[in-house]
C-alpha cells in the first residue's frame, strides 16, 4: 500500500487539547488512531532508527568492501541503540509498561510511525548510500534543533545521538560525492537513486497536530527552518558529487500515521520472528 | 567498603574491547555511593548508543564489586551528560598509544560537521610517523577509525574523539 495523497489534517487529533499522560485520543471519523502526543513523538523518532537500522544490518557479511561493511554495521549499531533509547522513553511516558523490545517486536506495521524513506528496501549499495545521506542530513539538523528542550530525557537522547550523526553525516556525504562524481556507471546508479528516493524526503519536513501539541510541552521543532538547512546542505554535497537534484514533484507520505509501504511488513515479518515465535525467551 | 575504596576496585575492571585501560580511565564511571551498610551504587554512561559492550561492563563491575565485599551492587545508566573522549586523561592516552591504538584527538564542539575531516594526520603508535592515511571512521568496535601507516606500513586503529 502506498499513502499518496492523504492529507496531514486527517490526523485524528485536535491540536493543543492533548498532553503527555492523556489517554490515547480517539481518531477523527477518517483518520487513524493515535496516542498521546508524545509518545507518538517519540515513536516517530524511535522508528526511523530502528527500521532504517535494521535496514543497514542487511549489509552485514554482504558490504562491497570489507570497510564498508564494517561501517553500514557500525551505522545500524548507533541506529538501533538510538532506538533502544527513544522507543524505552516512549514507554516511560506511556506508563502501559511496554519496554522498548515489547514496542519493537510486538507492533503491527500500522502501528509503526517511522517515515517511508527508511523502510524502502536497501537496494544496491548506492541506494542505500543516497537514502542515508537523505536521512542523515535530515537527522543530525533535527538533534540539533531537539538539544535545548525541557525535556529532560529527551534532550539527553539529543545530546547523544548528534555526536554519533555526525559521523554518519560525514560518511554518507563523502560517499555520495564518491559516486556520484566517480565513473559514468557509479554517476547514472546514484542519480537514479535520487531520482527514486526523492519523493519519499518531503514527509520528513511536513509538521501536523502530533508536532503542534509536542510544541505546546516546548518540544518545538521547526519544521521550515530544518527545511531550509537541509536545502542547503542537500544542494552542497549533491554540487560537489555533480549530482542533479531531482524537480519537486508528488511526495508520498503516511508513514507517521502507519499508512506504510510493502516493504515495512516484510522487513517487520523478518525482524519480528524470533521474538514472536518465542515471546520472552532469554538466553 | 568506602567510596574510595570501591573507585580503587573500578580502578582495576578493564574495558572489555579495550583492556589495556580501566572503565574509570575511559570516563564512563561517572558517579559512585557507598551506603553505611556496604551496598554500592555505580552510575554508567554509555560511549556509544548501541555499544554492546555496556552488557558486559555491568557484569563486570558488579563481579568486581562483590568480590570486594560490597553487600549490594547496584547499577544505574545515565545519557547526560553525554559521553565525550575528552574525559580519557593523559595517563591513559599513553596506555593506548602503547598498546597500538592512537588517542583520541580534541571532540568537535558546536556547529554542525565539517564535510572534510579537519584533523590532521593521525601520528602511527607503531612508529611514530605522521605519513598516515584515514581509511575509514569506522572500525572493529563503534569507537575507532582505521588507519594505515604508510612509512612503516602497518594498519593501526584510532580511538575517535567525539
Amino acid at each position: 500500500m502506498t499513502a499518496q495523497g492523504h492529507d496531514a489534517d486527517e490526523v485524528g487529533i485536535a491540536a493543543g487539547t492533548a498532553q503527555a499522560g492523556d489517554r490515547p485520543v480517539a481518531g477523527a471519523s477518517r483518520g487513524p488512531r493515535l496516542g498521546p502526543p508524545l509518545v507518538e513523538f517519540l515513536l516517530r523518532l524511535g522508528d526511523d532508527r530502528l527500521i532504517l537500522g535494521h535496514r543497514l544490518s542487511e549489509w552485514c557479511g554482504h558490504g562491497p568492501i570489507l570497510e564498508e561493511d564494517i561501517a553500514l554495521s557500525n551505522f545500524a549499531l548507533d541506529l538501533i541503540g538510538q532506538a533502544a533509547s527513544l522507543l524505552r522513553l516512549a514507554g516511560e511516558v506511556e506508563g502501559e509498561g511496554r519496554d522498548e523490545d515489547a514496542l519493537a517486536y510486538f507492533r503491527d506495521g500500522v502501528q509503526y510511525r517511522n517515515c517511508l524513506l527508511v523502510e524502502q528496501s536497501r537496494g544496491h549499495f548506492g541506494d542505500t548510500i543516497v537514502r542515508q545521506f537523505l536521512f542523515d542530513a535530515y537527522s543530525a539538523l533535527l538533534w540539533e534543533s531537539l538539544l535545548g528542550v525541557p525535556h529532560e530525557g529527551l534532550a539527553a537522547i539529543a545530546a547523544k545521538a548528534i555526536k554519533e550523526d555526525r559521523y554518519h553525516l560525514r560518511h554518507s556525504s563523502e560517499w555520495v560525492v564518491r559516486l556520484g562524481d566517480g565513473t559514468p556507471e557509479s554517476h547514472g546508479r546514484v542519480q537514479g537513486s535520487l531520482d527514486r528516493l526523492w519523493r519519499y524526503t518531503g514527509e520528513l519536513f511536513e509538521a501536523d497536530a502530533i508536532d503542534q501539541a509536542v510544541a505546546a510541552q516546548g518540544i518545538v521543532v521547526d519544521h521550515r527552518a530544518l527545511r531550509s538547512r537541509w536545502d542547503h546542505l542537500v544542494d552542497d554535497v549533491l554540487g560537489r558529487a555533480t549530482l542533479v537534484r531531482p524537480a519537486e514533484g508528488a511526495m508520498q507520505r503516511g508513514g507517521r500515521v502507519g499508512r506504510h509501504t510493502e516493504h515495512l511488513g516484510h522487513l517487520l515479518a523478518t525482524m519480528q520472528s524470533v521474538a514472536r515465535a518465542h515471546p520472552g525467551a532469554r538466553w | 567498603m568506602n567510596t574510595a575504596r570501591a573507585w580503587e576496585v573500578l580502578g582495576t575492571v578493564p574495558d572489555p574491547e579495550v583492556p589495556v585501560i580501566s572503565v574509570v580511565e575511559l570516563g564512563i564511571v561517572r558517579e559512585v555511593t557507598v551506603d553505611p551498610a556496604g551496598a554500592v551504587e555505580v552510575v554508567i554512561t554509555p560511549t556509544y548508543s548501541g555499544c554492546p559492550a555496556m552488557f558486559e561492563i555491568e557484569k563486570d563491575v558488579r563481579t568486581a564489586l562483590e568480590a570486594a565485599g560490597a553487600t549490594a551492587v547496584r547499577v544505574r545508566t545515565v545519557l547526560s551528560p553525554a559521553w565525550t573522549t575528552d574525559w580519557i586523561p593523559e595517563t591513559a592516552r599513553e596506555k593506548l598509544r602503547a598498546y597500538g591504538i592512537a588517542p583520541p584527538g580534541p571532540a568537535e564542539r558546536g556547529g554542525l560537521i565539517s564535510l572534510v575531516r579537519a584533523r590532521p594526520p593521525v601520528p602511527c603508535p607503531w612508529c611514530g610517523s605522521t605519513q598516515t592515511t584515514l581509511k575509514s571512521e569506522f572500525g572493529s568496535t563503534a569507537c575507532k577509525a582505521i588507519h594505515v601507516c604508510s612509512s612503516c606500513q602497518q594498519p593501526f586503529d584510532e580511538f575517535k574523539a567525539i
